[in-house]
């Protein structure tokens, strides 16, 4: 019948406009219709500050975010500590529920229901997870009481740390960008990274469909030729290594052409104990990275 | 109007009738129940999921064999250009590969030269509950239809020349957690399937379709009902979502009629408390009588599970002179034979890391440690959740007489926590995440001898894959990896001697077939399937 209704329409020319028209607003009616609630629950978090919402949240939260944010939400090494009021990617609810629904392209974030940690949430369920997270995010920034002027000074001098990081376009390449580290890692995370840097290797590249991110693993290789080279491996698989030498040259090689490989979860950043940066000086740096990040 | 219109339709049906008749007559027969019972005598098709009924995922074709497989070259590749895990196994039936892509798609291609002869997407729900991603596994096939299960709990036949749907039967409510990613088995004249959804406190089940007509022929719930046998080994009323779904293909001994089918994890999966028992038939070995459904045997492997460690690998059979055994590698990281005719454990012994047993019990199954039980803080346990490997398929090389199977070396923090039901909802009873261990996690494919349960050789990956095993008498074995290497390695030795990169990792387990006399190898990788021949 429908099919019939329709030629009907365009055999008779001088009802069509009229009937085009009419579909028009019925469209533009269904488009509104469907699309209003969405935009409007997403503007604002409907079962904000229920508590018996970020309880179920919690679960939630343990079944699809814990296996990189860790329990209670205080960053795992692989995911950023989200107790943090700042947050690298917007901590309105809008902006969490984009973050959550959507992922963060180029980043380990993937989008919901797209891993093979947890089963994809809801709308509501997205909603519980931020309810339980605003429960348990601290209610003021954390702030370290550090001179943060001082914290950069050090950063670009004295501790030598732009020698491999970089923040903002300014620093080396050998080490990992640290711009958005302030806002993404637990302070305790940032100091255990200073003084046990090989304890928890940094992420590297994280590619579409593998699991488990490339880490700043230290790789020593002599070629067939002799020379030698050590650096940071910034990706591999099992025939191939993709490296960077301390000097920031790239290297890239064929496992089996090279004389010797040899890959060590030892990093090659050293280990700033006292002596190196006391914790005066370490809290200003990271007054100085909490600053950036925040940015 | 409307008379001419009805008279022009009816003429036209009339037309379509007489012609279906007149090619109906002229048409070769199509796949028949004989013809996947006698796989073997046709090793240039590849008929079923796991290539035979034995689940050895093994091709007798030897054209491509160690000495040439440096020279493999890719031949075509078909982009589904569908985001997510790509993990379908493909059928080949007299040059024409049918295949499953993600959200519910099939297709099939011209085998040799990787056209489209017809493309099929399923309109889903938008709340449909996957979970663990939109995939699917493959079709079976019998007559002139493919068969396939729905992300929305349905189970469909297509037409295999056009793509067209035939029957279309509702499994089940997919809203209350229930999905369908296996790739069905045909039995005679049965499309057999089992439910996905160990996620969501569903009660798991195997159905049997006829393939004519889509009605549901029996039904067999892996957890038993008030009554049944094995009910009081549920708790109250824990049995009503507890979980046992049967998400990956089964295997099937004609000389028996037997047709053995494995189970998943008990709901909620990381929280033993409130269904306290065995929690049958969670985690088991099933033998079924694939004309009724009637329940022959079991086994379970892992008894009141709270580590996620579904059984649900193909169960593989293996005939060595008068024994008759099932070996699986259990996501439990044990290596298990199994008698099938008793389903009485003969052996079982560990092929990765282990931390949750150290003793064996009466029976010879590894006795589980209290200490390995979740806790709320988390308890760290060797192998982690997603296991020692998972639903990616093993493969038994008869002639190497090895086992292969992907290993995975990781191991995680199981936390537990009480979790109220709520129908539809994702229901763990808590959490799994990866522990603070300083050495990465990876993975190796391992070749086993099943008579020793020992390893005989592994191929080192850098992470954990999630990619299957095929082997051929070529004396190759392929599987792929992580990093999106798909590879060929000595079946008897394990070194590598060819591999392409495919740029996504394979989420999928390889098949071979021939065409004309030139054998291919096929993978799933990213968004493409991918087929390897010599020039």
């Amino acid at each position: 019948m429908v099919a019939v209704n329709e030629s009907n329409i365009i055999r008779r020319s001088g009802r069509m406009l009229q009937r085009l028209v009419r579909c028009y607003f019925l469209f533009a009616l269904f488009a509104t219709l469907g699309t209003l609630p969405i935009a409007v629950a997403r503007k604002q978090n409907p079962l904000a500050n229920e508590p018996q919402a970020a309880k179920v949240g919690e679960f939630q939260f343990r079944s699809n975010c814990a296996f990189c944010h860790g329990l209670g939400a205080r960053g795992g090494g692989r995911g950023p500590d989200l107790t943090r009021a700042q947050k690298r990617h917007g901590n309105s609810d809008p902006d969490l529920f984009r973050t959550i629904n959507e992922g963060v392209p180029g980043t380990a974030m993937p989008p919901n229901g797209a891993t093979q940690q947890g089963v994809g949430m809801t709308e509501t369920e997205i909603w519980q997870v931020i309810t339980y997270i605003r429960s348990v995010q601290l209610k003021a920034p954390a702030q370290p009481l550090g001179d943060a002027a001082h914290g950069k000074q050090l950063f670009f001098g004295a501790a030598a740390c732009s020698t491999c990081h970089m923040i903002e376009g300014k620093g080396g390449r050998l080490g990992p960008d640290l711009s958005t580290t302030g806002s993404a890692r637990a302070t305790d995370y940032l100091v255990d990274s200073v003084r046990y840097p090989s304890r928890r290797l940094a992420q590297g590249i994280s590619e579409a469909m593998k699991e488990f991110s490339q880490e700043y693993e230290t790789v020593k290789v002599e070629t067939a030729d002799g020379q030698k080279f050590t650096g940071v491996v910034l990706n591999e698989d099992h025939f191939t290594v993709q490296m960077m030498d301390e000097r920031e040259q790239l290297h890239l090689f064929e496992k089996d052409k090279l004389r010797w490989y040899e890959k060590s979860r030892e990093s090659l950043m050293p280990a700033y104990d006292q002596k190196m940066l006391n914790d005066k000086d370490l809290q200003d740096i990271l007054a100085f990275l909490l600053n950036v990040g925040a940015r | 109007m409307k008379r001419p219109l009805l008279k022009k339709l009816l003429d036209a049906s009339l037309l379509i009738l007489t012609a279906s008749g007149f090619l109906a007559s002229k048409a070769c027969p199509q796949v028949t129940p004989q013809r996947l019972l006698d796989s073997a005598k046709e090793p240039q098709n590849w008929l079923m999921y796991s290539g035979d009924y034995s689940g050895h995922r093994f091709s007798t074709l030897d054209q491509i064999n160690s000495s040439n497989a440096n020279a493999l070259v890719p031949k075509w590749a078909y982009q589904t250009m569908a985001g997510g895990k790509f993990e379908t196994t493909p059928l080949v039936v007299d040059g024409i590969l049918y295949a499953t892509g993600q959200d519910n798609r099939a297709f099939a291609l011209d085998a040799k030269s990787g056209r489209p002869i017809w493309q099929y997407q399923r309109a889903l729900p938008a709340d449909i509950r996957p979970c663990c991603g939109r995939v699917n596994r493959g079709l079976a096939i019998l007559g002139d239809k493919v068969f396939f299960g729905t992300l929305d709990t349905h189970v469909v036949a297509l037409d295999s020349k056009t793509g067209n749907l035939i029957w279309d039967a509702t499994a089940f409510d997919y809203r209350k957690g229930y999905s369908i990613t296996l790739a069905p088995l045909v039995i005679k004249n049965l499309v057999i399937v089992g439910v996905s959804g160990g996620e969501y406190g569903i009660r798991g089940f195997i159905d049997a379709y006829d393939a004519a007509t889509g009605e549901r022929q029996w039904r067999f719930y892996t957890v038993p009902g008030p009554g049944e046998p094995g009910h009081e080994t549920w708790e109250a009323d824990s049995w009503k979502i507890g979980g046992a779904p049967a998400w990956i293909t089964g295997s099937y001994d004609p000389a028996t009629n037997t047709t053995f089918w494995t189970t998943g994890n008990p709901s909620p999966s990381n929280r033993g408390e409130g269904r306290a028992g065995d929690n049958l038939y969670s985690n088991s070995l099933l033998a079924l009588d694939p004309d009724t459904g009637r329940l022959k045997w079991y086994f379970q492997f892992t008894k009141h599970d709270e580590h996620d460690w579904d059984a649900t690998q193909v169960p593989v059979m293996i005939d060595e002179g008068k024994k008759h055994l099932i070996a699986q590698a259990n996501r439990n990281g044990f290596f298990y034979l199994v008698d099938r005719s008793t389903g009485k454990l003969i052996s079982s012994n560990p092929y990765a890391k282990v931390t949750w047993s150290n003793s064996k019990d009466a029976e010879g199954r590894p006795a589980p440690l209290k200490e390995a039980s979740p806790t709320l803080e988390g308890t760290r346990v060797c192998p982690g959740a997603a296991g020692a490997t998972n639903w990616m398929s093993p493969s038994y090389d008869p002639e190497t007489k090895l086992f292969y199977v992907t290993a995975r070396e990781q191991c995680d923090i199981f936390s537990t926590a009480p979790q109220p039901y709520d129908e539809g909802h994702a229901y763990y009873g808590s959490a799994y995440f990866p522990n603070d261990d300083t050495a990465p996690f990876w993975g190796a494919l391992r070749a086993i001898d099943p008579d020793t349960g020992k390893i005989k050789w592994e191929w080192k990956h850098p992470s954990p894959t999630w990619s299957g095993a095929l082997s051929t008498a070529g004396g190759l074995v392929f599987t792929g990896d992580a990093e999106g290497n798909f590879i060929a390695l000595d079946a008897a030795t394990g070194k590598s001697l060819w591999h392409f990169q495919c740029g996504a990792s394979v989420y999928s387990s390889p098949m071979s077939f021939a065409i004309d006399g030139k054998q291919y190898v096929a993978v799933a990788a990213g968004s493409a399937l991918f087929t390897f021949a010599l020039p």
